[in-house]
C-alpha cells in the first residue's frame, strides 16, 4: 500500500473539561481496506470519529483526505467530502418512510417539492447491487433492526460515501445478520471504499479487518495487522494488562428450581404480546443465560420477574413463593435480587449519592435506624464495606452516582443487590457498555454467587458473555423459548438460527 | 323550542359557527406547524390579543380593514420571531416561556387600549363576499358561501398546509425535526432554521387570527380572545397534528359556540344558566380531546429544545 491513504488523521488532540479525550492520535485508512478502531468505552474512539464527521472540532492536529488538508466544521461538510457514518444508535426518523429518510436534507430534483419516486428507484438499485433489499415506501418504525441498519447504509451510499464509519454496527444483529452485513461490507471495500470499523467484539474484529488500531485513554496503544493479532493480544492492548476473557467456573451441585416461570404472557408498551406463554426453571447454583436479539421480550420478562410490569397470564414462583403480579417489595422478601438493564433508568438514582443508592432497598431496615432516625455511623460503615468489597471506584461515599463511570455504577448496583442473601438473581445486560476490567470483575462475582447456591438468570445480547457464564443457555425469540442448550455442545451458528426463530430438531436439556 | 328549527335560524346558526371557527382555525393551523417541528408555543393567546388590538386600532385610525389585517400579520411575525428566539435559540423551557408571552400580550394589549382608545368604539367589519353560483345553493349556500374573504382564505389554508407538510422538502424537514432532530441534524438539516421558520409561521397566523377576531366583531376589549389561543393549542392535539383534524376541531368548537349563543338569544336556555352553557364548548372540546388524544402519538421531540453534542 504505497499509494496515498484516502484518510490521514495526524496528531489529533481533543480536550474536554477535565479529560484528554484524544492525545496526539494518528490514524489512516487506505482505499479498499477495513481499518478497525478498537478500545473500551471512553477510550476516545467516538470522539475521534466525531471529529472526522464534523461533529467536534479537534484542538490540535490535521485531517488529510487523499493527501489534501481539509477542514470539516459540520456533518454537512463531511458528507460533501464523501464521508458517511453509520451511527450506533440509528439516526432515523421513525415516522418517515425509508425513501424520506434517505432523501432528508438533500436537494430535490423538483425544487421545493419532494421527488420520492426518483429516490425510491435509486434505493432499489443500490439494494440490488449490495444485497441491501428494502421497501422504500415502508415507514421506518415498521422495520426490524437489521433492516433499519440497511437503511442507514443506503443513506450513506446514496450520498456517495467513499469513506464509511461504522460505529458498533453488529451490536444489535444476530450472527447470521452479522455474516450478511460483512458480505455487504466486503463488497463495499472491493469497490474501492475505505471502512472504519468500531467494535469491541474481538472475534468480529479479527474476522473483518485488515488492520487494527487500539486506543486506550485517548492514546494509540497498539497498531497491528490482523494476521499478527489474537483475541488475547487485542484485549491486553485495550486494557493494558492481561485479562481473563472467561471466568473459571468450578463444578457446583445444583438444587431445586428456585425460579419457576409457567405459561407467562406479558404485554409490551405498544400493546402487543412480548412474552408469549413462556416456561422456564432456574435451579439453585446454576447460571441460566438467555440469548436473543434485543426486542424479543427479554426486557419485558426481566421487568415482570422484578415486579416492574404486570403479567397477563401465567405464574412466577420465587423460592417457593408465588409472586405473580405482586408488588416488587414482596419479590424482594421472597429472595429476589434484580440488576435491571438500564443502570441509570431503573438501577440507580443519578442525583443520589453512593451511600443513598446502596440503601435504596434497605433504607427502612432497623440496622440503619436509631430511635426512628437514620444512624449515619452505621450507614457509613455498611456502605464503606460494600464499596471496598466490590471495588467501586468512587472519590467519596457522598459522590453523586451519575458522575461515576458505567462500570463502577454497575458494580455498585451489584453490591447493593448481593448485600442480602438472594435466592434468585436476575442480571439483565450486566456488562453492557462497561469496560473490560469491570466486566471481568462482574463475571467473577456472578460465578461466586452461583457457588453460594443462588439461582442466576443472566439476560444478555452478547453471545460471548452468555457462553462464558452459562451452565445452560435458553434462546428467546418473539417471547418464546426456542430451546435450551448446553454451552459445551452448542455453536454460535446453532444459537444464531434459534435467535432467528428456527427451533432446533433436538433440544438438549 | 320550535322557533329554533326554522330554516333561517338553522342556517344562521351554522353560518355563525363557521365564522366563529375561523380565528381558532388560523391560530391552530399555525400552532400545528410549530408542534410538528417540536416546538410548543403557549404564547398563542398573547399574540392573538396583540394582533387583535393592532388590527382594531389600525382600522379605527384608517378605516381600512385590510390595513388592519396587515397590522395583525406584522405583529404576528414580530412576536413569532420573538417566540422563536426564546424557545429555539435561548432553549427556554417551553411549558413556561409561552406563558410569559401570553401574560405580556394580555397586559400590553389592554394597556395600549386604555391609553390609546379608552372607550370601546366600533369599527367597520370585513365586507361579505358571496361566492357566485355556490351562495345560491339552498341551505349550504347560506351556511358556507356567504362569508367574508378572510373566512375563505382561512379554509383554503387547510389543504395548503397539508400539502406543505406532506409533499414538500420543507414539510419533510419539519416532520423530521419534530421526531428526531439528531437524525435530521446528522444529515445537514438545520434544526434551528426549520424551527425558527415554523414558530414564525405560527406567530404570524396567531396575529392574523387576533386581527380577524377583532375586525369580525368590530370591537376590542380587555381579554377579547377569552383564552381562544389556549383552545387553539388544545385543538392541535385534538386534530392529531393534522390540518384537516384541526379544521374539524375548530368547526366543532365554532358550531357548539354558535348553538349556545343562539339558544341563549332565543331564551331556550334560562338566562341564569347561561354562564354554565358558555362552558359547553370548552367542556366538549376537552372531552373530545381525552377520547381522541389517546389514539395518536405526538411528535416525539415536542417541547424538547435541541442542542448538538454528546
Amino acid at each position: 500500500m504505497a499509494e496515498t491513504p484516502m484518510l490521514e488523521m495526524r496528531g489529533i488532540t481533543k480536550r474536554f473539561p477535565g479529560v484528554l479525550a484524544n492525545d496526539n492520535v494518528d490514524f489512516d485508512v487506505f482505499a479498499g481496506e477495513v481499518h478497525t478502531l478498537l478500545g473500551e468505552n471512553g477510550a476516545g474512539k467516538s470522539t475521534l470519529m466525531k471529529i472526522l464527521y464534523g461533529m467536534y472540532q479537534a484542538d490540535e492536529g490535521e485531517i488529510l483526505l487523499n493527501g489534501e488538508s481539509v477542514d470539516i466544521p459540520s456533518p454537512t461538510v463531511a458528507i460533501e467530502h464523501n464521508i458517511g457514518m453509520i451511527h450506533q444508535h440509528f439516526m432515523l426518523v421513525d415516522t418517515l418512510t425509508v425513501a424520506e429518510n434517505v432523501a432528508l436534507g438533500l436537494p430535490s430534483s423538483r425544487g421545493f417539492l419532494t421527488d420520492l419516486d426518483v429516490v425510491s428507484e435509486h434505493i432499489v438499485e443500490l439494494g440490488e447491487q449490495y444485497g441491501l433489499e428494502i421497501d422504500p415506501a415502508a415507514e421506518v418504525w415498521q422495520l426490524a433492526v437489521g433492516q433499519k441498519q440497511r437503511v442507514e447504509i443506503i443513506k450513506a451510499l446514496y450520498r456517495e460515501a467513499r469513506l464509511l464509519i461504522l460505529d458498533e454496527p453488529t451490536a444489535v444483529l444476530t450472527p447470521q445478520e452479522v455474516d450478511q452485513l460483512f458480505d455487504t461490507l466486503r463488497q463495499l471495500t472491493a469497490d474501492g471504499r475505505g471502512l472504519i470499523f468500531i467494535s469491541h467484539k474481538l472475534h468480529e474484529v479479527l474476522a473483518l479487518s485488515n488492520r487494527i488500531t487500539v486506543l486506550r485513554q485517548g492514546r494509540v496503544t497498539g497498531n497491528t495487522t490482523t494476521e499478527g493479532a489474537t483475541r488475547h493480544s487485542l484485549a491486553e492492548m485495550m486494557v493494558g494488562r492481561e485479562v481473563k476473557l472467561a471466568p473459571d467456573k468450578p463444578e457446583v451441585e445444583t438444587g431445586g428450581a428456585a425460579l419457576q416461570i409457567r405459561d407467562l404472557e406479558v404485554i409490551g408498551d405498544r400493546g402487543n404480546v412480548m412474552v408469549d406463554g413462556l416456561d422456564l426453571d432456574v435451579h439453585a447454583g446454576e447460571i441460566l443465560g438467555i440469548a436473543g436479539v434485543s426486542g424479543n421480550g427479554q426486557r419485558e420478562l426481566a421487568e415482570t420477574i422484578g415486579g416492574l410490569r404486570q403479567s397477563n397470564r401465567g405464574s412466577i414462583t420465587i423460592a417457593g413463593v408465588d409472586t405473580t403480579n405482586k408488588p416488587p417489595i414482596e419479590m424482594r422478601h421472597a429472595g429476589l435480587a434484580y440488576v435491571p438493564e438500564g443502570r441509570m433508568k431503573n438501577g440507580s438514582i443519578g442525583a443520589f449519592t453512593v451511600s443513598e443508592n446502596l440503601l435504596l432497598i434497605d433504607h427502612a431496615d432497623d440496622q440503619f435506624l436509631s430511635r426512628g432516625l437514620y444512624d449515619f455511623g452505621a450507614i457509613r460503615e455498611h456502605c464503606q464495606a460494600l464499596v471496598e468489597e466490590f471495588a467501586v471506584k468512587t472519590p467519596t461515599l457522598e459522590t453523586p452516582v451519575k458522575s461515576l463511570s458505567g462500570g463502577n455504577i454497575q458494580k455498585l448496583i451489584l453490591a447493593r443487590e448481593l448485600s442480602g442473601t438472594p435466592q434468585v438473581l436476575i442480571a439483565s445486560q450486566p456488562t453492557r457498555g462497561v469496560d473490560i476490567g469491570a466486566a471481568e470483575y462482574i463475571h467473577k462475582r456472578l460465578v461466586e454467587q452461583r457457588e453460594e447456591g443462588t439461582a442466576i438468570l443472566v439476560i444478555s445480547e452478547d453471545l460471548d458473555e452468555v457462553f462464558a457464564l452459562s451452565d445452560r443457555i435458553a434462546v428467546i425469540y418473539e417471547g418464546q423459548i426456542m430451546g435450551v442448550v448446553d454451552p459445551a455442545d452448542a455453536t454460535r451458528e446453532q444459537l444464531g438460527l434459534m435467535m432467528a426463530g428456527i427451533r432446533p430438531e433436538s433440544v438438549a436439556d | 323550542m320550535s322557533d329554533f328549527f326554522t330554516e333561517a335560524i338553522l342556517i344562521a346558526t351554522f353560518a355563525s359557527g363557521v365564522r366563529l371557527a375561523v380565528p381558532l382555525l388560523l391560530a391552530s393551523l399555525g400552532e400545528t406547524f410549530g408542534q410538528r417541528s417540536g416546538v410548543l408555543n403557549l404564547g398563542v393567546d398573547g399574540i392573538m390579543l396583540l394582533g387583535a388590538f393592532g388590527g382594531y386600532y389600525t382600522v379605527l385610525k384608517t378605516g381600512n380593514v385590510w390595513y388592519g389585517l396587515i397590522a395583525g400579520i406584522g405583529i404576528g411575525v414580530l412576536f413569532g420571531l420573538l417566540s422563536a428566539l426564546i424557545s429555539v435559540t435561548l432553549l427556554a423551557e417551553q411549558g413556561i416561556s409561552g406563558i410569559g408571552v401570553y401574560l405580556f400580550g394580555l397586559g400590553m394589549s389592554d394597556l395600549l387600549f386604555l391609553k390609546l382608545v379608552g372607550t370601546p368604539t366600533p369599527i367597520s367589519k370585513f365586507p361579505k363576499l358571496d361566492i357566485p353560483g355556490l351562495s345560491d345553493i339552498p341551505w349550504l349556500g347560506g351556511m358556507f358561501f356567504q362569508h367574508s374573504v378572510i373566512v375563505y382564505l382561512a379554509f383554503a389554508l387547510v389543504p395548503l398546509s397539508t400539502f406543505v407538510i406532506n409533499r414538500t422538502t420543507f414539510g419533510m424537514r419539519i416532520r423530521s425535526v419534530g421526531e428526531n432532530p439528531e437524525a435530521a441534524d446528522s444529515l445537514g438539516v438545520s434544526v434551528a432554521g426549520v424551527r425558527w421558520a415554523t414558530v414564525t409561521i405560527g406567530g404570524t397566523l396567531a396575529g392574523v387570527a387576533g386581527a380577524t377576531l377583532a375586525i369580525d366583531l368590530g370591537i376590542f376589549q380587555q381579554n377579547l380572545t377569552n383564552a381562544q389561543g389556549f383552545i387553539a393549542i388544545a385543538l392541535v392535539y385534538f386534530g392529531a397534528w393534522r390540518p384537516i383534524g384541526v379544521m374539524l376541531g375548530s368547526l366543532l368548537y365554532g358550531f357548539v359556540n354558535a348553538l349556545v349563543l343562539q339558544l341563549k338569544t332565543l331564551e331556550v336556555i334560562p338566562p341564569d344558566l347561561s354562564n354554565f352553557a358558555a362552558m359547553a364548548p370548552a367542556i366538549i372540546t376537552i372531552l373530545a380531546l381525552v377520547i381522541v388524544a389517546r389514539r395518536f402519538r405526538q411528535p416525539t421531540a415536542l417541547t424538547k429544545p435541541f442542542t448538538r453534542g454528546t
